[in-house]
């Protein structure tokens, strides 16, 4: 299968008069690991939000493992997707959030298996056993009683990470994962994140603002401008010798 | 009579009391539940119900409502050719919780919606449908924002208890004005009524307070 | 008749216009009742809050612990309490005027909030800067503070109001002719309640729809960053 599992086809996103997106096309194959960098307002969140279903699209395509995502096939040919598609359909994805979005209501534990068991149907002792399995390489197994206020921010955001793969996701999108962080808990999270990067059938896209990590971990990075791709390519090509003038300024001003 | 002769049959008032406050505030509950996520619903008709009755019982006084519910709806039934004559504990009951519920919709409304963007889309992303985002995300969270002003209705309606002896209800204020037409002794006996009633919603705040505690022991959890 | 007022009870319709009038002389002693009672709330509620908001616990403990009183108990037995007991100390007021009065002391437990509440939400740097202005504490008080609690102020006292007028209808067990007590009498002298009642309910929805509106537009046209006194 060499087919792309994520391509935008000429993607059109606007909120309101603001063109976010402008005919943007974007490929990512299976198991690629692939960081998207671009400065604040770029429309790099919403290319992760749109695959998570989580923003609809005004025009163009986005196919997931050969599926649209938006579109379903009607009697008509294509027709805007129904949620029971949407629901199929994201199923393959998992997302974590800058803001790690745990429910603040549930143990640690209960914020990882409340959804295979009530949305896969997987048993409570199933969901359990893979929820420590995971806590354990997240290196939280200890605290799976605590709630999310009774954790460090590196820790919430590695319980983040935990409650995403519990849905076993073919393609793992963050959204800039350690900004919310202070400093010196950013690498335990980008540590995770790193050795999950190892796995191959992982699909990731990773927003991130962390350079020196992004040239680590990824096979491409894509510097987002204004709604496109501005530039993209191996790490080291893209952080040593970029073409584009714009690339070279957004490089600059971050390296420093 | 003295003072303390009063105390059984003002007792027994009490007890009937009590029970109109727990009837009437478990079914304006259950109204406030229903009606506070209709107004939010997709579904127009569902919302618009909701609105409509909030509207319909946060517009017209209790005691409007109750006499309707009493005096009104029977002759409403004859007209239809139903009997709709309701005994005064179930007219009591209705009133109290329709119009108690009306306002504890607003407050489910707004708690519910005071939940964060944030928490809709992470249930999105893990993929819950919206009834389960609802009620395992979203209500949970919203529930102990909801307490404090639930312990406000609940002593409200407490007080509103009171109106029902206008539909020669026995409860306690009805038992208290029976004495004092016996008696004519309107100091002592509307001073213990009083009290009583004092007393009985501070037991409410007592109790709210508790499930306030309970709903929301998530966020005092202590590492 | 009532108030000279002849019903015609040759359809329902005709019922209906016919006792229209004397419905809205009702819903006049109900409006009476309700700015009377109201006036008295604001009043004493300003009264409670200055009280429980004193310095000597000995002034401010009794306020917080009748207020609590107030606020606890139903404003119908209140209103008997005042009704009954205060001619036996020889106190005798007119229904009407005992029934504003129960209006008032009850909603004055609600209103101290109000007071207290909008004059708290006025930040501390506030006070701070008038010190440094070298205000005396009175004129902080009138020149700063009040006119910025007052765009708080003012609408929840408005919705008090809304409030206080769909609480005028216990005032009929005194004897008070309100529109409910009003409506009451015409079902019992007719044996048609249905039409009198319901009536009332759309004149309660009318006026409560009005007065919410009028609360509203009142908060619109306040300036939110405070009223200048002068
Ligand atoms: N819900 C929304 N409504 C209106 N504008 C939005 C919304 N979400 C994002 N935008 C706008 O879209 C643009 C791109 O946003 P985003 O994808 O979040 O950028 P990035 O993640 O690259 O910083 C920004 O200008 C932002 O203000
Ligand atoms: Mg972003």
């Amino acid at each position: 299968m060499t087919d792309p599992i994520i391509k935008f086809d000429k993607v059109v996103k606007r909120f309101g008069d603001l063109t976010v997106l402008d005919e943007l096309d974007f490929e990512v194959k299976r198991g690629e690991k692939v960081s998207i960098i671009g400065p604040s307002g770029s429309g790099k969140s919403t290319v992760l939000r749109i695959l998570m279903t989580l923003e609809g699209i005004q025009d163009g395509m986005v196919t997931v493992d050969g599926e649209p995502l938006w579109h379903q096939q009607g009697t008509n040919g294509l027709e805007p997707a129904s949620e029971a598609h949407l629901r199929k359909m994201r199923g393959r994805l998992g997302m974590v959030f800058q803001q790690f979005n745990l429910f603040p209501h549930m143990t640690v534990l209960r914020n990882i298996t409340e959804a295979p068991v009530k949305v896969l149907g997987m048993s409570k002792k199933d969901a359990r056993v893979r929820a420590e399995e995971l806590l354990e390489r997240v290196g939280l197994a200890d605290q799976a009683s605590k709630y999310p206020h009774q954790l460090s921010g590196g820790q919430q955001q590695r319980v983040g990470i935990a409650r995403a793969l519990a849905m076993r996701p073919d393609i793992l999108l963050f959204d800039e994962p350690t900004s919310a962080l202070d400093p010196e808990l950013v690498g335990e999270v980008l540590t995770v994140i790193g050795q999950l990067a190892e796995e191959h059938d992982l699909t990731m896209l990773l927003v991130t603002h962390e350079m020196r990590f992004a040239r680590e971990v990824s096979d491409r990075v894509c510097f987002f401008d204004q709604g496109r791709i501005r530039e993209q390519g191996a790490p080291e090509d893209l952080f040593t010798a970029p073409t584009e003038e714009r690339t070279r300024e957004f490089l600059k001003a971050v390296l420093n | 009579m003295t003072w303390t002769d009063y105390i059984p049959p003002l007792l027994e008032g009490a007890w009937v009391t009590v029970q109109l406050t727990l009837y009437s505030t478990v079914l304006g509950a259950v109204l406030a539940f229903v009606f506070g996520i209709g107004k939010l619903s997709p579904n127009w008709a569902f919302k618009a119900v909701s609105v409509a009755y909030i509207e319909l019982f946060r517009g017209t006084s209790l005691l409007v409502q109750l006499f309707w519910l009493y005096f009104a709806l029977p002759m409403a039934g004859m007209a239809m050719g139903i009997d709709l004559r309701l005994p005064p504990v179930l007219a009591g009951v209705l009133a109290l919780g329709l119009n108690i519920g009306a306002y504890g919709a607003e407050v489910v409304r707004g708690a519910i919606a005071a939940v964060h963007q944030d928490q809709h889309e992470a249930a999105r992303a893990l993929n819950f449908s919206p009834r389960q985002t609802l009620w395992t995300i979203v209500i949970p969270q919203a529930i102990p924002e909801m307490m404090p002003s639930f312990g406000n209705l609940a002593v409200q309606n407490l007080k509103d208890t009171a109106l029902v002896s206008l539909i020669s209800l026995g409860d306690l204020t009805f038992r208290a004005e029976q004495i004092r037409n016996f008696t004519q002794d309107s100091t002592t006996i509307y001073s213990m009524l009083l009290v009583m009633y004092f007393a009985m919603a501070l037991v409410v705040t007592v109790i709210m307070r508790g499930l306030e505690r309970y709903a929301s022991r998530w966020r005092t959890a202590r590492s | 008749m009532l108030f000279g007022f002849e019903w015609d009870l040759s359809s329902p319709l005709a019922f209906a216009i016919s006792i229209m009038p004397i419905l809205l002389t009702g819903m006049l002693v109900t409006i009476q009742a309700a700015v009377l009672g109201f006036a008295v709330a604001l009043v004493l509620g300003l009264v409670w809050a200055v009280l429980k908001s004193a310095p000597i616990r000995l002034i401010a403990w009794p306020a917080t612990v009748i207020t609590e009183f107030i606020r606890d108990t139903p404003l119908l037995v209140q209103l008997f309490f005042l009704y009954y007991v205060l001619p036996e100390y020889g106190i005798i007021l007119p229904a009407f005027m005992t029934g504003a009065l129960a209006l008032g002391i009850q909603y004055s437990a609600y209103t101290a909030e109000v007071y207290r509440a909008g004059l708290q939400a006025v930040p501390a740097d506030q006070h701070e800067a008038a010190r440094a202005l070298n205000l005396s504490t009175a004129r902080t008080f009138t020149h700063i503070v009040v006119p910025q609690a007052i765009p708080r102020i003012v609408p929840a006292m408005g919705n008090y109001l809304v409030s206080i007028m769909k609480d005028v209808p216990v005032l009929s067990v005194v004897t008070v002719l309100e529109m409910l007590n009003v409506a009451k009498i015409v079902g019992d002298r007719t044996f048609d309640y249905l039409i009198p009642l319901s009536l009332v309910g759309g004149l309660y929805l009318i006026m409560t729809l009005v007065a919410s509106a009028g609360v509203r537009l009142l908060d619109d046209w306040l300036p939110k960053q405070g009223i200048p006194l002068k």
